[in-house]
């Protein structure tokens, strides 16, 4: 009874934190002669980095060097990113930052020129604690099963949650759109996307260091997803499902002097996976966007006079909040709507073969 | 164009790797053994109610039958007391008739017996009874005797006793 209530009280300070802290963190920072630039300081979050910016104090630059690993004309380079703070122009070993955060370096014509970069940015390190969050999660539950039989008792408290949400996706979602023979194969499929969406989603949500990265926002990882999805579809699809892609069951004139339908089918090979990926981008990438967004409002109606800044600020407040709850949500529902239109391609590309009208009216 | 915009080779290498990890890991370690776990427990508990439904059966079942072999016995019982009255009877009557055969040949024997005695007694003192008057015949012969006319007078009317009586 104790534990619950402390466990309430937890996840309410947890939100108002999720609430405040952005505030916080961009308080301190994007103030250029003391104005507010709200489109930098957006990009500024949503963006990969070199460092893991947390917060400016008094000047200062407080943030988390992480490791360049470069390959340029010269040659492997390996160094933390903080050395182009040290170095003069932010110049080091040949290689600077350029305005897009991207890391080049000067050709002999002197034209900016990328490099070959395989650093642990921002978004890798963010990648890499969801994925250590991922393997602990899901070991540390098959670990709890090791030592259970069938006959011992469900799982209580976390490991039951877990199990619960496995199995609404696996149930729910999966069991769902894949037909029978083929659900098992896919399932650990669709069961890692779906949870490192959410877990990217949710985790991008936390305003400070553990969390806050751009991921599930960031048009890289999207592609990834998708490309899989896509190669999961056409690589496992069905006799009939490329026959219905090249010669779909409609009147010969639609497929014959003009293979209008076959070509629309087979823009839809790509449309499918490329709506995936941009769906869930946008959606992430907006939320993040918009809740900055908000918590600039303070700032801004705060330069343009205290009492507009005074009268402005809670109703931003609570709309913060407000964001932030609906985010939870939106985590949860693009990593729900990801994956079920996944399986939903998966499935569709092994429909069996559709009967022929005459034999079904039978 | 902002990073988050386009796909960065880093990132995507990266992410290849993490996720291939990720997925080779939790496919092989993680999912399979929640969801077989699951599996086999919706399997134990459909078997445990199917059990316990045919444990129900069963034991109205039995308790009919246990009603049946009740019923049984108690007819067998009632059947094995008129078998034991009957063989009691039978028993009986046998010795009895025995008891009466075997008192009836012992009385025979006796009677027998004491027909023998008789006539073996009889015959006794007929032979004593003849012993004893003929020494008293010869006494009295031998007394009367001395004189001799009367002696020859006795044997003949002796003599013609006999002879009359033959």
């Amino acid at each position: 009874m104790k534990v619950k209530v402390i466990n309430k009280y937890l996840l309410l300070g947890l939100i108002f934190l999720m609430g405040i802290m952005p505030l916080k963190s961009v308080a301190s920072e994007g103030k250029e002669d003391g104005k507010i630039n709200v489109q930098e300081l957006v990009m500024e979050h949503t963006n990969d980095a070199h460092e893991w910016h947390i917060t400016t104090f008094h000047g200062t630059k407080i943030s988390i060097p992480l490791p360049v690993i470069v390959k340029s004309s010269t040659g492997w380079h390996a160094f933390m990113s903080f050395r182009f703070d040290e170095a003069k122009n932010g110049v080091y070993e040949g290689l600077y930052v350029n305005k897009d955060g991207k890391i080049c370096e000067k050709n002999s014509e002197g034209a900016e020129q990328r490099v070959m970069d395989l650093s642990i940015t921002k978004d890798v390190l963010q990648l890499w604690i969801v994925v250590i969050l991922l393997l602990v999660i899901f070991l540390y539950c098959a670990h709890w099963y090791k030592h259970k039989s069938p006959e011992s008792d469900a799982p209580k408290g976390f490991v039951g949650f877990m199990e619960m949400f496995v199995l609404f996706v696996y149930n729910d979602v999966i069991k769902e759109t894949i037909d029978e023979k083929h659900y098992k194969f896919f399932a650990p499929y669709l069961l890692t996307v779906f949870f490192f969406i959410f877990l990217c989603n949710i985790l991008g949500l936390i305003p400070i260091f553990p969390g806050g990265a751009n991921l599930t926002g960031n048009i890289t990882i999207t592609f990834f997803l998708a490309i899989c999805t896509m190669l999961l579809v056409n690589v496992f699809g069905s006799k009939a499902y490329w026959k219905d892609i090249f010669w779909p069951d409609v009147p010969w004139w639609l497929k014959v002097p003009v293979p209008l339908l076959p070509v629309i089918e087979f823009f839809g090979v790509f449309t499918k996976p490329f709506a995936l990926m941009i769906r869930l981008f946008a959606n992430i990438f907006g939320g993040h966007a918009v809740a900055i967004s908000l918590a600039c409002v303070i700032f801004t109606t705060f330069q343009l006079s205290i009492v507009k800044g005074a009268t402005i600020s809670p109703i931003s407040v609570i709309l913060m909040i407000f964001m932030d709850l609906l985010e939870v949500l939106v985590a949860f529902l693009q990593a729900f709507v990801f994956t079920i239109l996944s399986s939903v391609f998966i499935g569709l590309a092994h429909q069996e073969e559709e009967k022929p009208q005459a034999e079904i009216t039978k | 164009m902002p990073s988050f915009l386009t796909p960065d080779f880093g990132l995507l290498f990266w992410m290849l790797i993490a996720f291939i990890v990720v997925f080779v890991i939790l496919a092989k370690f993680g999912f399979p053994v929640i969801i077989k776990m699951v599996d086999e427990r919706k399997k134990y508990i459909d078997e445990s109610l199917k059990s316990a439904r045919e444990a129900n059966e069963k034991l109205a079942n039995v308790k009919a039958e246990s009603e049946l072999m009740l019923k049984e016995a108690r007819q067998k019982q009632s059947q094995i007391m008129k078998d034991a009255a009957a063989t009691r009877d039978k028993i009986i009557r046998e010795a009895k008739d025995r008891a009466v055969a075997e008192g009836n040949r012992i009385i025979d024997d006796a009677r027998q017996q004491i027909i023998a005695e008789r006539e073996k007694s009889l015959r006794q003192n007929r032979e004593e009874v003849a012993n004893l008057s003929i020494k008293i015949a010869g006494q009295v012969l031998s007394k009367n005797l001395q004189q001799d006319e009367q002696q020859v007078a006795w044997i003949d009317h002796l003599l013609d006793d006999l002879t009359v009586s033959k």
